[in-house]
């Protein structure tokens, strides 16, 4: 692979996410604003929303995410970009992946660094902050890359908006499960080896991910 | 004039799936009712009386909508690797089917659950993976819906029905996982070892829903490929 | 035209040969059998009715889209491309999609194209080229379509590639757009690049024609 077409993607991916109507204020806002959401939903016992904290950030940190995943191929492949990406000397597998990682710098660790705040808001103990952080620090880099495949599939299709949750919300269930099991862990006192298994999920998914998602604007770019 | 059936050839399976089939009918017929009576007429068990009888409707639906995934994910293989129409259509049509064993699993498995559990639904991991099992079939349709070029949606399908396939054991896993370690223990791993009263009907019944599974794909698949024979004659007397 | 082969060394383009081809879209068969070939120095002027397949025929060349038969080769006097990936870093594309982005300037994504197809051009030299200097660090949201276009055509001069794919170049230019059309490809042309272009109107270059569809 070489880096210069790689960086400059990048470079560009990032660009695009952090200008002015970019995803990344939008993200960040709608965690921030489901976050707050949940004690006005569920009253205000702060026992109650520690234990609540981690599902309920770890499931606002994957709906934050979905909510630019969408575009992540569409906006090239609605202007024409897409094609002139693909001619370019990257394999299309090395487009995925630098896509994958362009958002997950624009939404993953953004929404990562904003946790220990709204952590802090459910009333999440110090130690158990900090499990959250890593876990979404080491899991949000599989949503971003299962989330590649859905947006590869759904590339063409109108309202893929609405399908790409569905089909790649199911495949997020270990990343909720390990990453909001490990801080409840931390609560109990329990160490479960959450993060392991998470961290496990998460590099396959992310190093598995370009490939299929590859594929699937492959096979989009055909029609 | 060249259209997807110049390229493969479903006349062997439509052949052979006709030969097959009154059999494949007969046999489930057989295989279902011997299950149901044989469980019907089963004693009481110790513990759950009669509810027990529930596990000859729900253990095989839970069996036949896995095995519906797993010939899913292997028809995608096909369909990706050979590029074989039957495939395509083979795993389009296992879907719709894989989701109504799946929901009559989760239907029986709550209806088993009420009495033991004193509750409609719990989740325990066996039923939550497979109401995740059941988003992954939705998908699954919805993704061969939304795209209107057939070949695409089949390729398209075919790709996340191998990630599904991939995915599915890890999301068992960390489901049992997490029954494992939320502290209050639901349902004991791996239930109530099974009496040997139990076991013939239950294998009856298993093989019944099983017999009924591919009795019902063969259908739905030869009905796909007709259908497909009318669109393209209709196209070709359109030209 | 000098082309980088697959160890990166440089070698001489020669010609593009298309051997019975066949596209079917859906259920339809857009050619059959087409076989043609263009040498280097050559401008090939594809024309047709529309849903001849002329878009397809260029995607197919691209790799961007595999035929239901028949194949596809850019040869050099080194090599032969025959894959869709080889051949695809010898292409430089133009479509009917213009490719910019309303957030970056011509000139930020002129840069970006560079780096991406990893080519040394002068990004001021095709600004100027393209006419685009005065205009070339406001956001492409406030382009015209022409301006768009001409932003496309400074990308596909700055590629490098020996073969350009163009689709409809001539759409949304005024007279003079359409005279920079006419001077890049035929620079390209006597450079030794090779041209296909799928157009609806003249190009004003001298070219060979071809005409798809009418007895599909």
């Amino acid at each position: 692979m070489r880096m210069t077409p790689f960086l400059s993607l990048l470079a560009r991916d990032i660009r695009l996410a952090t200008r002015a109507g970019g995803s990344v204020a939008l993200a960040l806002a709608f965690f921030a604003a489901m976050a707050t959401l949940v004690p006005l939903g569920v009253g205000n016992d702060l026992k109650l929303l520690a234990r609540a904290a981690a599902g309920v950030l770890w499931v606002a940190a994957v709906l934050a995410a979905l909510l630019s995943l969408n575009r992540l191929f569409q906006a090239d492949f609605e202007d024409g970009s897409l094609d002139l990406i693909a001619l370019s000397p990257l394999s299309l597998e090395s487009v995925a992946a630098a896509k994958i990682l362009g958002h997950w710098l624009t939404t993953g660790l953004p929404l990562t660094l904003l946790s220990p705040l709204l952590g802090l808001m459910f009333g999440l103990p110090p130690e158990a902050i900090a499990v959250l952080t890593v876990s979404l620090l080491i899991g949000t880099p599989a949503v971003s890359a299962l989330g590649a495949i859905g947006a590869g599939l759904t590339l063409t299709i109108r309202r893929g908006g609405l399908i790409l949750p569905l089909l790649v919300l199911p495949l997020l269930a270990p990343a909720v499960i390990f990453g909001a099991g490990a801080v409840r862990g931390v609560l109990d006192g329990l160490s479960n080896g959450a993060l392991l298994f998470l961290a496990a999920f998460a590099l396959a998914a992310t190093v598995l991910s370009p490939f299929a998602a590859a594929a699937a604007v492959r096979l989009n770019l055909a029609g | 004039m060249p259209s997807l059936f110049t390229y493969a050839n479903p006349k062997r399976f439509m052949d052979l799936s006709s030969a097959l089939l009154p059999w494949l009918t007969v046999a489930t017929v057989l295989f279902l009712f011997a299950g149901l009576v044989l469980g019907f007429l089963s004693p009481p068990d110790y513990q759950q009386g009669d509810t027990v009888k529930l596990m000859f409707l729900h253990v095989p639906a839970a069996w036949t909508a896995m095995m519906a995934y797993g010939l899913l994910a292997v028809a995608s293989f096909f369909s990706l690797v050979w590029r074989h129409p039957l495939a395509d259509v083979a795993a389009k049509t296992a879907a719709p089917l894989g989701a109504v064993f799946t929901v009559l699993g989760l239907v029986t498995g709550s209806l088993w659950g009420r009495p033991m559990w004193g509750a409609w639904w719990v989740w325990d991991a066996r039923l939550t993976s497979f109401l995740l099992l059941l988003f992954l079939y939705l998908g699954y349709i919805a993704l061969w819906n939304a795209i209107e070029d057939e070949t695409r949606a089949a390729r398209a399908a075919a790709i996340l029905g191998l990630v599904g396939a991939i995915n599915l054991p890890i999301i068992e896993f960390s489901v049992n996982w997490q029954t494992l370690h939320q502290g209050e223990s639901i349902f004991r791993e791996g239930g109530p070892t099974i009496a040997s009263v139990f076991l013939w009907p239950l294998g009856f019944s298993g093989l019944g829903y099983t017999l009924l599974f591919f009795t019902l794909w063969f259908v739905r698949i030869r009905t796909e490929i007709l259908e497909r024979r009318a669109r393209a004659l209709l196209l070709a007397g359109a030209a | 035209m000098p082309v980088f082969n697959r160890s990166g060394r440089v070698a001489q383009l020669q010609f593009l040969t298309v051997d019975r081809l066949t596209a079917i879209r859906g259920q339809r068969v857009l050619f059959r059998d087409l076989s043609f070939r263009v040498q280097a120095g050559q401008v090939l002027s594809l024309e047709g009715p529309n849903g001849a397949g002329k878009t397809t025929l260029l995607r197919m060349i691209a790799g961007l889209m595999a035929p239901a038969a028949g194949t596809i080769a850019i040869a050099t006097d080194a090599d032969v491309a025959d894959d869709s990936e080889e051949r695809g870093k010898r292409i430089g594309w133009l479509g009917h999609l213009d490719g910019a982005k309303s957030q970056l300037t011509p000139r930020e994504a002129l840069a970006f194209y560079a780096r991406l197809y990893d080519t040394h051009g002068a990004i001021d030299e095709a600004l100027a080229l393209a006419g685009l200097t005065k205009i070339a660090d406001l956001p492409c949201q406030y382009l015209s379509a022409g301006q768009k276009k001409r932003l496309a055509l400074a990308r596909l001069k700055l590629s490098g590639r020996a073969v350009w794919l163009l689709d409809e170049p001539l759409s949304s230019l005024d007279a003079e757009g359409r005279k920079l059309v006419a001077e890049i490809v035929s620079a390209h042309r006597l450079y030794g690049g090779i041209v296909i272009a799928a157009t609806h109107e003249p190009l004003g270059v001298e070219c060979v024609r071809m005409t798809l569809g009418g007895g599909a």
